[in-house]
C-alpha cells in the first residue's frame, strides 16, 4: 500500500470517527496489520508484477477468448460482440465422423508411447546404474540425453535420411536384401510405428534421469545386506531396486496417463501427411487445420475446449493418485 | 566356491548390462552418424550408385555445407533464429528468476493464491485459436515478439526454480537483511551466484526451445525475411524444387540429399555443441525440484 492511500484511509477514518463512528477494534487491527506485512513485502509483489502481467495478457486472455466456442465467431463483430449459439459447435463435433477417428488415434499414439517408452527408460537406467565403468556411463548418458533437444523438424531430416524410398538407410537395406522400397513416413501401415519408434529413440534416455535419481538415492547397505545374504545381481534388482523406484513409476505413469488427449502435436505436424491422415490425425492437428486452414474459429476452439476439460480432470486426478499412491505429484 | 560362482555371474551380468549400454549408444549414434555422412557425399558417388550401406563415405566434399552457408536466405534463417534465441531466453528469465524468487519466500502473504492464480492457465490449456487470437489482436503478427512473448513463462520452469531457491540456507539471505540489503540485492548479490547450476539449465531448456520454434513460427511469422531456421529447413526438406529455398546450382558438386543433409546438420549443431557442457548440472536435481514437492 502506498504512502499516498494510507494517508487518505487515515484522513477518511478520521473523519468517520469525528462523527461518533467507531470500527470494531479488532477489524482495524487486522487490516492495519495486513497493510504493515504488505508494505514490508512491497519488493517481493512488485518483482512479480511483469511475470503476473505476462499471466494475465498471454493465459487469462485466451481463456477469456475460450467463449467463442459457444458463439458463432465473426472476426468483425469481436470475441464479446459475436452472437450466442450454446453448444452447438461441440455437438456437431460429437456427432461428426472425425470425433472417433481423432480420439482413438490420439490415445493409441499416447498409450504406445507408454507401453513401449517407459519400460525402455527403466530397464536403460537400471543398467546405467549397475554398469561398473563410470566413464563409459557418463558417455552413454551424453549421448542418449542429446536427442531429447533435437527438435522434431531436425528429426524429420534424420527420418528421411533413414527411411526416404529413394535414398534412405534401411530402404537400400531392404533393397540390398531382394525387397521393395517401403514409403514409412506415407504408409498408414507404417506411420504408426515410424511415429512411436521415432519417440522412443528421441526420448528414452532423457527419460532415465528420474529413475537414475530415484536409484541414487536408494540405501547402499541395502545392496549389500542383500549380497552377504546371497542375492544375485538379478535379484537384487528384482527385490531392491525395482521396489524402490515403484513410487517413481508410478508417479510417471500416471502423469503421462493424464495427458492421454495430447498426442504430440509438434512430432504428428511435422511427421503426417494426407495419405496417413486416416492414422495420424490426432485432437491437436485437426483444431489446427480446421482453426487456421479452414478459419473455423469456434469449431476448433469448441474443440480444443472440450480437450482441455478432459485433459484438466485427468491431469488433477492422476496427480491426487500420485500423491496418494506415491507421496509426490507435479504440484 | 560359491564366492567363485558368484563372480563369474557378476562378469556375465556385466558384460550383458555394457552390452545393452552399447547396444542403445550405437542405436542413438547411427541415425545421426548417417546424416553427417550423406551430408557430405559427393555427386558423382550418387552417379554411381555406391550411396549403398556403407558406413562411411570413400571420398568427400564439403561442397554442400559450403553452397547453404555462403547462401543469404539460408544465412538469414540462421540470424533469425539467433535473435529469436537470444532475445527470448533473456525475457524467459527476467520474468521467471524474480517469479521464482518471490514465491519461494515462505513467509510472503498471499502466496498460495499466487501459485494457484499461476497453476490454472497451466493446467487448463485455452487451445490454439484463443492464443491466436490473442496475438492478432495485440498486433504481433510478423515480428518476432509474436514468437517470444507467448511463451514468455514457463509454469514447470518457475517451479523448479522455485524449489531450488527454497533449498538455499536461508541464513545467508537473513544475513543479507540484516545488512540491511533489499530484496532485489538479496536477489543478485546472493541468491543469483549461489543458483548457477539451475540457472544454467533452465536457460538452456529456454535457449533450446526458441532454437527449436517452428510451429509459432509458421503460425505468425509470414514474412519470408523473418523466417526462423526450423522452418526453412522443413521447407528444403519438403521442397519438390529445392531452388525455392537455396539456389541449387546446376553445376554443384553436391547432390540434393547432400544439401538436405548438411541443412538437418547445421540446425543440430548449436544444440550438439551446447548441450554436453550443461549436462553435467542435469542430474544433480535440479531436475527434480518440481516433481518432488
Amino acid at each position: 500500500m502506498s504512502e499516498l492511500q494510507r494517508q487518505a484511509m487515515d484522513a477518511a477514518t478520521q473523519k468517520l470517527e469525528a462523527r461518533g463512528f467507531t470500527w470494531p477494534g479488532i477489524w482495524k487491527e487486522q487490516m492495519s496489520r495486513l497493510g504493515r506485512t504488505i508494505k514490508k513485502h512491497r519488493w517481493l509483489y512488485l518483482m512479480m508484477v511483469p511475470s503476473l502481467i505476462f499471466f494475465v495478457v498471454f493465459m487469462y486472455w485466451p481463456l477469456w477468448n475460450s467463449q467463442i466456442a459457444f458463439k458463432d465467431f465473426k472476426p468483425l463483430l469481436g470475441v464479446e460482440g459475436s452472437p450466442f449459439i450454446g453448444f452447438q459447435h461441440f455437438v456437431a463435433f460429437f456427432k461428426s465422423f472425425y470425433f472417433s477417428q481423432l480420439i482413438t488415434n490420439t490415445v493409441i499414439f499416447s498409450l504406445m508411447r507408454l507401453v513401449f517408452g517407459i519400460p525402455l527408460a527403466i530397464i536403460l537406467a537400471l543398467a546405467l546404474y549397475e554398469t561398473c565403468f563410470n566413464r563409459f556411463r557418463g558417455f552413454v548418458q551424453t549421448i542418449s540425453y542429446m536427442p531429447h533437444f533435437l527438435s522434431w523438424v531436425i528429426m524429420y531430416g534424420v527420418l528421411l535420411v533413414l527411411l526416404s524410398p529413394g535414398s534412405g538407410m534401411v530402404n537400400e537395406a531392404i533393397k540390398a536384401s531382394g525387397g521393395e522400397p517401403i514409403a514409412f513416413l506415407t504408409s498408414p501401415d507404417w506411420f504408426r510405428v515410424v511415429v512411436i519408434g521415432s519417440d522412443i529413440w528421441k526420448e528414452t534416455g532423457w527419460g532415465t534421469i528420474i529413475y537414475l535419481a530415484a536409484l541414487m538415492s536408494l540405501d547402499q547397505s541395502l545392496f549389500e545386506a542383500a549380497a552377504v545374504d546371497g542375492a544375485s545381481r538379478l535379484q537384487r534388482i528384482w527385490h531392491i531396486s525395482l521396489p524402490g523406484i515403484a513410487g517413481v513409476i508410478v508417479v510417471v505413469t500416471l502423469l503421462r496417463l493424464g495427458t492421454i488427449l495430447d498426442g504430440g502435436f509438434q512430432q504428428i505436424f511435422v511427421l503426417y501427411s494426407l495419405p496417413v491422415y486416416s492414422v495420424g490425425d490426432i485432437i491437436d492437428t485437426w483444431v489446427y487445420r480446421q482453426g487456421v486452414l479452414e478459419f473455423q474459429f469456434s469449431l476448433a476452439t469448441a474443440v480444443g475446449l472440450f480437450k482441455g476439460v478432459i485433459g484438466l480432470v485427468l491431469v488433477v486426478s492422476a496427480n491426487k493418485l500420485a500423491k496418494k499412491l506415491a507421496g509426490s505429484g507435479i504440484y | 566356491m560359491n564366492i567363485r560362482l558368484r563372480a563369474r555371474d557378476d562378469i556375465i551380468f556385466q558384460i550383458l548390462v555394457n552390452g545393452f549400454l552399447l547396444s542403445m549408444l550405437i542405436a542413438v549414434i547411427i541415425p545421426l552418424w548417417r546424416v553427417l555422412m550423406m551430408s557430405i557425399t559427393p555427386l558423382n558417388h550418387l552417379d554411381n550408385g555406391t550411396l549403398g550401406l556403407w558406413i562411411a563415405p570413400r571420398d568427400w566434399s564439403i561442397e554442400a555445407y559450403h553452397q547453404l552457408l555462403t547462401h543469404p536466405s539460408f544465412l538469414r534463417a540462421a540470424t533469425n533464429s539467433l535473435i529469436i534465441m537470444t532475445s527470448g531466453t533473456t525475457i524467459n528469465l527476467l520474468l521467471t528468476v524474480p517469479l521464482a524468487y518471490a514465491l519461494s519466500n515462505k513467509r510472503l502473504p498471499g502466496r498460495k493464491l499466487i501459485i494457484t492464480f499461476i497453476l490454472i492457465p497451466y493446467l487448463f490449456r485455452a487451445g490454439l485459436i484463443p492464443n491466436y487470437l490473442v496475438v492478432q489482436k495485440l498486433g504481433l503478427v510478423d515480428s518476432f515478439l509474436a514468437v517470444i512473448l507467448p511463451t514468455g513463462v514457463s509454469v514447470l520452469y518457475t517451479l523448479i526454480m522455485k524449489s531450488y531457491f527454497e533449498g538455499l540456507p536461508e541464513e545467508f539471505k537473513e544475513a543479507a537483511r540484516l545488512d540491511g540489503a533489499g530484496e532485489f540485492q538479496v536477489l543478485t548479490r546472493v541468491i543469483l551466484p549461489l543458483s548457477k547450476p539451475i540457472l544454467l539449465t533452465i536457460g538452456l531448456f529456454y535457449a533450446v526451445s526458441h532454437w527449436n520454434e517452428f510451429f509459432n513460427a509458421i503460425l505468425y511469422l509470414h514474412d519470408p525475411k523473418l523466417t526462423p531456421l526450423p522452418v526453412l529447413l522443413r521447407n528444403i526438406l519438403l521442397a519438390a524444387n529445392i531452388n525455392e529455398y537455396v539456389e541449387y546450382n546446376a553445376f554443384s558438386l553436391a547432390p540434393v540429399q547432400a544439401i538436405k543433409a548438411a541443412s538437418v546438420f547445421i540446425t543440430m549443431l548449436p544444440m550438439v555443441l551446447i548441450y554436453p557442457w550443461m549436462q553435467r548440472h542435469f542430474t544433480k536435481g535440479t531436475l527434480l525440484g518440481g516433481v518432488k514437492e
